[in-house]
């Protein structure tokens, strides 16, 4: 297994590699200069063109794509055009805001997801299966821009239960270690501030999570009917054993391993996907950093920010292939 | 054993999970009640958090345009004159009295004594020297404003000369030639005076380390998400600061930022849509705060395009727009339509010119002789972004399509993101396009000159607009330095614009503001950035 993960890790590097390709020729297509945007509204011609070179900009792009796979392999992730500020040293804070956010997204998905699918197995055309399945339905469908601000309306200034934006209370920051606030918080044994966080945390993560959560629900669903139409699940039953062990011993772990692949690409999705959740919210994480970084023209930050969700893409689906042979020794590895 | 762990995981997570939410709903009702004032103590509020749509992109003025960065350098920098409170009219700043020769060519100023830098380094006429020296060896990428003074040291259009020292609290400006708008250009925001010491230690990372002599001292800048900056005990000003702090907030999201400040998390939105005010109103704990107009939204049409290089199918797409409906959609009434290519708030503005009315039989006929009987087909670009002055471009496009068809000229309504929209724009790629302007200094070159003469093509003429006869009136503007004769000047500017038609101008927005009602003396400015040394809480 171990010559498995490196042969895997190894294999990582030309994926990675060609991504930088597509990435810089996909940026760099995008009409747009960032010298202009740079100079704002008032520039001259003169002042652009000469900023561009200043740049590095006007090179041939082969050459300037050289360049960024150079520093790249001494682990520069290059300057930001915005803040001048090396993207190595800036990129942290927005992307452990974003892992937070996700990782309880996520949390919150497969709990819920992976329950609800199961039960509505087990009780195939029930009232709980259809209102289940209609609800992840309509969890599949519903944009999160809409829900985003339904929960602050109905939440936050309706019930006044939790805080519409932002990761902490502004009137009282939290000191960052981590930056992963909920970690932060209870390395200074600050229990007040690390409920605010938790509370700051619930409604984005909903948001974030609804659609899949639906998609798990959905998927544990049916895999779980797949098997459990199957003989030894019905022996199983025949003898009488508890339903609870029937399907969390028996049926889920030849379950799960679909259920897995689709939690391992959702992940992913979510990294990456978390910009409208980010801007409603207001979350200062690596979507709204993105997204910035392309209404800017900040090529640097966009190659870098693409390239580390793209490496974090590739990491999950790497745990997930190994994990199946956690679930399921019956799966090897072979060459 | 594996499996059974797993499961234990899965079951403990659901469990861990209902104790959070159960736990935190029973917390937030008592803590977190709407009604509650945000103070931990009971004691008056002296924080405020200001909620705006965008970071700023520098926080030393002189190296950006961008308007947000304004917002909080204003509070933290000062310049050697101001504008007045309401208006641009100038008053003293740092500088308390100031004397032009005859001439227009000498200024001389006589700075305030004893006041110090946030650093603690004094205030004095070498730290002007200094800041000036700084702006004019720099160039148009490191300090884009100081083309408001002609150019740079060695750019032949460049005004001043040389700024000295007479002594420790008296300052000198030599200028090369008259110019007009000087003193209000010495109020602009990036002209902030910088203390030298901090910006020979921190060099190009001044921009995150800003320290002026300003009522605000800088404290914390967390990108994407807010900055802090606090009251500065040291302040010339008796009695200022009122509050002890300001967070400026990044909230992009119209909405979101509304619910925010219903919820009390802000205390101040910048961007409120005008067709949020009902909603703000219905509230009894906010309040709507106006901003005086000083922009125009305008409908530019590229003069070097077909059809639009003949004047009389620019009048005739001038008399077929409705204005007024427009401005009752989507402005919620709060507009003036627009005669002329500025507001009427600027000196100089010509009253006597008279609007093309909303008369498509007039646009018909004017067509026809333009050769244009049977209409055509055109582009009408529209912003991707809401500004002041347009706040939904893509719903205006549509009236104006719809009005467009009914003289035969069929409009398809194009858009692309903002950066891309600018280049498109100063290349002269668009048909029409929509934009607007909000004035710097309130001064009519700055919008005319600016936005109009042939000298601007390339930058923000974006219309490809060049009339020679408005090219001589507007640099004979420049250097005369009577008042009187100036707003001759540009009145007469203004009838030559009005003929040509270049544009269709549309309106003069007034930018909306809501804050809390217990937020007192929040005065909002034109230039759209204010200092708030003097808001407090009820």
């Amino acid at each position: 297994m171990l010559t498995y993960t490196v042969r895997r890790i190894l294999a990582l590097i030309p994926v990675l590699i060609g991504m930088t390709l597509v990435v810089f020729a996909i940026i760099h297509a995008i009409p747009g200069n960032p010298a202009q945007v740079i100079l704002g509204q008032r520039a001259t011609q003169e002042a652009v063109a000469n900023l561009t070179a200043q740049l590095g900009l006007d090179r041939p792009w082969y050459i300037q794509y050289f360049d960024y796979i150079k520093s790249l392999l001494h682990g520069d992730l290059g300057v930001s055009l915005e803040t001048r500020l090396p993207i190595n040293e800036e990129i942290w804070p927005y992307l452990a805001a974003t892992l937070e956010l996700t990782i309880v997204a996520m949390i919150i998905a497969i709990v819920i997801g992976v329950n609800a699918g199961i039960i509505s197995a087990w009780f195939s055309n029930s009232w709980f299966d259809y209102t289940a399945m209609i609800l992840a339905l309509i969890g599949v469908s519903m944009p999160i821009f809409w829900l985003g601000l339904m929960e602050q309306w109905a939440f936050s200034i309706e019930l006044g239960w939790l805080p519409t934006t932002g990761r902490e209370d502004v009137r009282d920051p939290i000191t960052a270690i981590t930056n992963l606030y909920m970690i932060d918080t209870l390395l200074q044994g600050n229990f007040t501030q690390f409920i605010t966080v938790i509370k700051h945390l619930i409604l984005p993560s909903i948001a974030l999570a609804t659609i899949p959560m639906a998609i798990i629900a959905r998927m544990t669903r049916a895999t779980m009917l797949e098997v459990m139409k199957s003989d030894y699940i019905r022996t199983a039953r025949a003898k009488g054993l508890r339903m609870f062990w029937v399907v969390y011993k028996h049926s889920l772990k030849n379950a799960i391993i679909p259920v897995l692949t689709v939690i391992g690409l959702q992940t992913g999705l979510l990294l990456g996907g978390a910009i409208l959740t980010e801007t409603i919210f207001s979350w200062p994480g690596i979507g709204r950093y993105l997204y910035d970084a392309i209404g800017y023209r900040d090529y640097p930050v966009i190659q870098s920010g693409i390239l580390i969700i793209a490496a974090i893409f590739v990491l999950i689906n790497l745990i997930v292939d190994l994990l199946y042979v956690i679930v399921d020794p019956r799966i090897k590895f072979t060459k | 054993m594996k499996k059974k762990s797993f499961t234990l995981l899965l079951i403990s997570l659901l469990a861990i999970s209902m104790f959070l939410v159960g736990c935190n709903s029973k917390s937030s009702s008592e803590s977190d009640g709407k009604k509650e004032p945000a103070t931990s103590n009971g004691s008056k509020k002296d924080t405020l958090v200001y909620g705006r749509g965008g970071d700023s992109t520098s926080l030393d003025p002189i190296t950006t345009t961008e308007g947000e960065a304004f917002k909080v350098t204003e509070n933290i920098f000062e310049t050697l004159l101001e504008y007045g409170e309401k208006d641009t009219t100038v008053q003293p700043g740092l500088a308390e009295k100031w004397e032009p020769s005859e001439d227009g060519l000498t200024y001389t100023f006589h700075l305030r004594q004893g006041v110090k830098f946030h650093d603690g380094t004094d205030f004095n006429a070498e730290a002007v020297v200094f800041n000036f020296d700084r702006w004019m060896n720099g160039d148009e990428e490191k300090f884009p404003y100081y083309t408001m003074f002609g150019g740079y040291k060695a750019d032949e259009g460049h005004v001043i000369k040389e700024v000295k020292a007479l002594d420790e609290y008296t300052v000198q400006f030599v200028l090369k030639r008259p110019q007009a708008p000087f003193l209000k250009n010495l109020a602009m925001s990036p002209f902030g005076i910088a203390s030298p010491e901090a910006v020979k230690k921190w060099g190009d990372d001044f921009r995150s380390h800003p320290v002026g002599t300003g009522p605000f001292k800088f404290v914390e800048w967390k990108k994407k998400d807010r900055i802090v900056v606090e009251k500065n005990p040291d302040y010339w000003q008796e009695g200022l600061p009122k509050l002890n702090k300001i967070i400026f907030r990044v909230i992009p999201e119209n909405a979101a930022r509304l619910n925010a400040l219903s919820k009390g998390e802000i205390d101040v939105m910048d961007g409120l849509n005008n067709s949020d005010e009902a909603t703000v109103k219905s509230d009894d704990k906010l309040q709507i705060i106006e901003r005086p107009s000083m922009n125009v939204g305008y409908i530019g049409l590229t003069n070097t395009r077909k059809p639009f290089d003949n004047k009389l199918v620019r009048q005739a797409i001038n008399y077929a727009i409705d204005k007024k409906s427009i401005i009752d959609a989507f402005y919620g009434g709060k507009a003036l339509p627009a005669k002329n290519p500025m507001p009427p708030s600027i000196e100089g503005y010509n009253d006597a010119i008279e609007e093309y009315p909303y008369d498509l039989e007039k646009a018909k006929a004017l067509l026809k002789e333009a050769g244009y009987e049977k209409g055509f087909k055109m582009d009408l670009w529209a912003m991707p972004v809401a500004r002041p002055y347009m706040p939904e471009a893509q719903k205006v496009a549509e009236v104006i399509q719809e009005s467009l068809s009914k003289i035969g000229v069929t409009a398809e309504i194009k858009s692309v993101d903002w950066a891309t929209y600018l280049e498109k724009a100063t290349k002269g790629e668009f048909d029409a396009f929509m934009l607007g302007w909000t004035g710097d200094n309130g001064d009519p070159d700055n919008f005319i000159y600016t936005l109009l003469d042939k000298d601007a093509i390339g930058s923000n003429n974006y219309s490809y607009y060049s009339n020679d006869e408005l090219h001589n009136i507007l640099i004979e503007a420049q250097t005369e330095t009577d008042q009187a004769k100036r707003n001759e000047l540009y009145k007469k500017a203004q009838e030559i614009i009005h003929d040509d038609a270049p544009w269709v101008p549309l309106v003069h927005s007034t930018p909306l503001l809501a804050a809390s009602k217990d937020v007192l003396n929040y005065i909002p400015h034109p230039t759209g950035s204010e200092c708030l040394s003097k808001v407090e809480f009820k």
